[in-house]
């Protein structure tokens, strides 16, 4: 037990210095891990051969992504990318596989292991690139888009390559294995459909993917309600951690790949009201998981196979890059990928990746290619993945100043795009908010955190999410630090006082509009930062005592005016009142000073009001004739002409 | 020295350049394809301030003390604005009603404004000729726009010919916005610089046709 605490220790000790400043040098978050790996392995040898179980175990946090990147992909989203998967995602894995297999044969390497080669390499890494394209706020890009798809299609074609590969077996590997009685067969102990004839297998496999797709699309909101509904919070996060876990066991069951299982989940779950408040639960393990995943690919790197043939593994390395980097520039210039997205394309797609590893122990369990061979392109694939975040921060110090130019001529036409809008609370005040700002064609991202609210609002057609959004995490994946605008109009003084210091804190650059309940919890959120307050009951007050006025048979014009006299000083007052608040530190908040200025206030508004009403030159000025006689004091030059009557 | 040149130069150009204040009215400035072009130009010129009145005062409630400043801070006052139902939108009409009060434009120590200078500048969808005595609108735009010249007159301003732009509603596609713009560019430039001849600028009937579209 003690053990493990030690391990754990020193890989969280590594993480914890390395990745913050990897980030602060601007390195990534990625290539961090990959040194804090280095370190603690191959370098100062604090860890040794557990790294390979733990990889598998980290692994796991690849699955945990591609759930979420299905999250936020919506099934219609998805069938509009299908020409782009099998067109871009197809080519790629097509013309590397023909390239590098090309190229091994030329090494005098037998066509069996050429292919498995060329397969293996054809494949990127999806952790580090999805990781980072994220992390720079690239993943929306057109670059960034269609780097997804092909990672897409490789996950898929990881499926039928697993099938594929052991028909490469090498009958002299099978007859050495056999002699020495190692562990044949399959990798996997638990396999349902192993001994079964190919049509049932089919059938097993069908069945459980349409399994998992009812499954997820119609027992999955039920049992969220019904978990929801007992608030702890604790409780959701393990459902959440179930449901992938059971994903990627049944997968594992069938022989499918769990990351792709993960996904389709994900994307079915993509319109479900719990979307944001899974994404906040899931994502931490991922984020945690992944990084142990990449620690483990740096700590991997055998220094010795290294050191035994440097040129041999350095120039294998850049071989395999330039050509997949060469496929991929093709491609973009064939889909007419243009600017820093073609770029960002080829640089970013230009390693190979963890389904590298997956495929070389594979292949290494179906005899199809010898230890030699896998020792050395198991660095090829590390080192590879090792190199990606310098592609990154060659794409971002290189490539993006060259098109600076360009692209800051093009700003005008983007400006048309509003931000999206956070709403955190959609009740009768919420409502009203989300209703005008989508009847004018302003995304929004409603939260609320009663879900037979949520039910509610998405029955009329709203996209509205279970969610505490009060909870940083919760704001963070609803997307409150790209969006434009975050509206508090949740029903708890606290909470909402909360809300804006943090929101204020965490996202500065966004503006937060905060419904407040009365005069003293108005200041109080202003004092906070809220950039715009006003009371809930203010507006419509006025609006009724304006109403009131009508129908005491004063002109409605008057009291249209008498109204915004009203506004006009207690907007001007309010100032001052504020401070007056502000200045006093007091518990209570209300000391003699602030009640001498709320009476003050009181007295001003009603002279400024009377004033008005009795023809005099007041504070509110407007629509008021000259004084009676004015037209004889006028120079004669000027003087109106008189009316004959 | 090069800076304490240009410093001293802008320092220079600011003394001697007038200051010309835009107010500008536009109710539907998503469909504008004339005004807001041209609100855009203003905006650019250093000397010059544009007030976009719509945006300022979405519900009419006009800030008096704060207009008022804003024409005594200046010396060349404009009303930038589509022509609605030959007179201006409803909002300057709010606004001559409410800034000009009496004993600050006119009367007996109404004086704030002398000897500012005034002008329109405004886009119509007629062609020229509708607004002809003998045209389809039966008066010249010099002739409709009177009200407006005589508000100058009683708050001793000195009044000059429009700038207008006829046939607006097809002038994008005839190409003829841009022009319109290097006129009007022109015409701000020579405002603030004071090198607009104003004899002849109250003798034409359209500003525009004194100016040329090179923006100079």
């Amino acid at each position: 037990m003690t053990g493990y605490f030690l391990y754990a220790f020193i890989y969280l000790v590594a993480a914890v210095i390395a990745v913050p400043i990897a980030k602060r040098l601007g390195l990534g978050s990625v290539l961090g891990y990959l040194i804090a790996g280095l370190v603690i392995g191959p370098i100062f040898g604090l860890v040794g051969d557990e790294t390979v179980a733990i990889q598998h175990f980290a692994e796991f946090g690849v699955v945990m992504m591609l759930f979420l990147v299905g999250l936020e992909l919506e099934p219609r989203s998805l069938w509009a990318m299908k020409s782009k998967l099998i067109g871009l995602g197809g080519l790629q894995l097509g013309l590397t596989t023909a390239l590098i297999t090309g190229a091994a044969i030329g090494l005098n390497q037998p066509f069996g292991i050429s292919l498995t080669i060329g397969l293996i390499f054809a494949l990127s890494s999806t952790a580090i690139v999805l990781q980072t394209l994220q992390e720079k706020g690239l993943q929306k890009t057109e670059g960034g888009k269609s780097a997804f798809s092909v990672l897409l299609f490789q996950d898929i074609a990881v499926i039928p390559m697993l099938a594929f590969i052991p028909l490469l077996a090498i009958p002299e590997l099978i007859a050495a294995g056999s002699t020495q009685g190692g562990d044949t067969g399959s990798h996997d102990n638990f396999n349902l459909v192993e001994g079964l004839a190919p049509w049932a297998s089919g059938l097993v496999i069908i069945g459980s993917v349409a399994l998992l797709t009812v499954g997820a699309h119609y027992l999955s909101r039920p049992l969220f309600k019904y978990v929801a509904a007992s608030g702890l919070r604790e409780i959701f996060t393990a459902t959440a951690l179930m449901l992938i876990i059971g994903i990627a066991a049944l997968m594992g069951l069938v022989g499918l790949s769990p990351a792709l299982g993960a996904f389709l989940a994900g994307v079915i779950l993509a319109n479900s009201e719990f979307r944001h408040e899974l994404e906040a639960n899931i994502e931490p393990f991922k984020g945690l998981l992944l990084g142990l995943f990449f620690i483990t690919v740096g700590a991997g790197i055998n220094f010795s196979v290294l050191s035994e043939n440097p040129m041999l593994i350095a120039g294998l390395t850049v071989a395999v890059m330039v050509v997949k980097a060469f496929v991929l520039f093709v491609i973009a210039l064939i889909f007419k990928i243009k600017g820093t997205n073609k770029w960002l394309f080829t640089l970013s797609l230009a390693q190979a990746g963890e389904f590298g590893f997956v495929l070389l122990s594979f292949a290494s369990q179906n005899y199809v290619l010898p230890s030699d061979i896998i020792s050395v392109l198991s660095l090829v694939v590390a080192i590879s993945m090792f190199l990606t975040p310098g592609l990154f921060i060659l794409f971002d110090k290189a490539i993006i100043p060259r098109y600076k130019n360009a692209t800051s001529q093009r700003a005008d036409d983007e400006i048309d795009e509003k931000g999206t809008v956070v709403i955190a609370g959609i009740g009768r005040f919420g409502q009203i908010i989300n209703r005008l700002l989508v009847a004018n064609d302003v995304n929004t991202v409603v939260l609320d955190i009663r879900s037979e609210q949520i039910d509610l609002i998405r029955r009329i057609g709203t996209k509205a999410y279970f969610g505490d959004a009060s909870k940083p995490d919760i704001l963070h994946t609803a997307g409150a630090h790209e969006s434009a605008l975050l509206v508090i109009a949740i029903d708890d003084r606290e909470t909402a006082a909360e809300m804006v210091k943090y929101a204020k804190h965490a996202y500065p650059n966004v503006k937060v509009l905060a419904r407040a309940f009365d005069r003293g919890h108005g200041y109080r959120l202003r004092q906070l930062g809220a950039d715009y307050v006003v009371s809930e009951t203010y507006h419509s007050a006025l609006e009724m005592g304006a109403e009131a006025l009508r129908s005491l048979n004063i002109h409605p014009f008057l009291v249209e005016r008498q109204k915004m006299a009203y506004k006009n000083i207690e907007s001007q007052q309010n100032d001052v009142l504020y401070h007056a608040w502000a200045d006093d530190a007091s518990g209570e908040r209300v000391d003699n000073n602030y009640l001498k200025l709320f009476i003050e206030l009181e007295s001003l508004i009603e002279n400024a009001l009377k004033a008005d009403l009795h023809d005099k030159h007041s504070r509110m000025r407007g629509w008021t004739p000259p004084p009676k006689g004015y037209a004889d004091k006028l120079a004669p030059d000027e003087k109106p002409v008189e009316k004959t009557n | 020295m090069t800076d304490e040149n240009t410093i001293a130069d802008a320092i220079e150009s600011t003394k001697n350049s007038k200051k010309v204040l835009v107010l500008f009215a536009h109710p539907a400035q998503t469909r504008s394809e004339v005004n807001v072009p041209l609100f855009h130009e203003a905006q650019l010129n250093k000397h010059v301030t544009a007030v976009d009145l719509y945006a300022e005062y979405p519900d009419f409630n006009i800030d008096i003390e704060r207009e008022q400043q804003r024409l005594i801070d200046h010396d060349v006052i404009i009303f930038l604005f589509p022509l609605y139902w030959y007179s201006t939108p409803s909002i300057l009409k709010e606004w001559q009603d409410l800034v000009l009060e009496y004993g600050f434009a006119y009367g007996h120590e109404g004086t704030a404004l002398k000897d500012k200078l005034f002008l329109c500048a405004l886009s119509a969808g007629g062609k020229e000729e509708a607004y002809q005595t003998d045209g389809f609108n039966h008066y010249t735009i010099k002739q409709l726009l009177q009200p407006l010249e005589q508000m100058a007159q009683i708050t001793h301003m000195t009044y000059i010919a429009p700038f207008a732009l006829f046939g607006s509603r097809t002038a994008q596609e005839e190409a003829r916005v841009h022009e319109h713009r290097g006129k009007w560019t022109t015409l701000l430039n020579k405002l603030t610089t004071h090198t607009l001849d104003l004899e002849k600028a109250k003798r034409v009937e359209n500003l525009a046709d004194l100016c040329n579209s090179k923006g100079e």
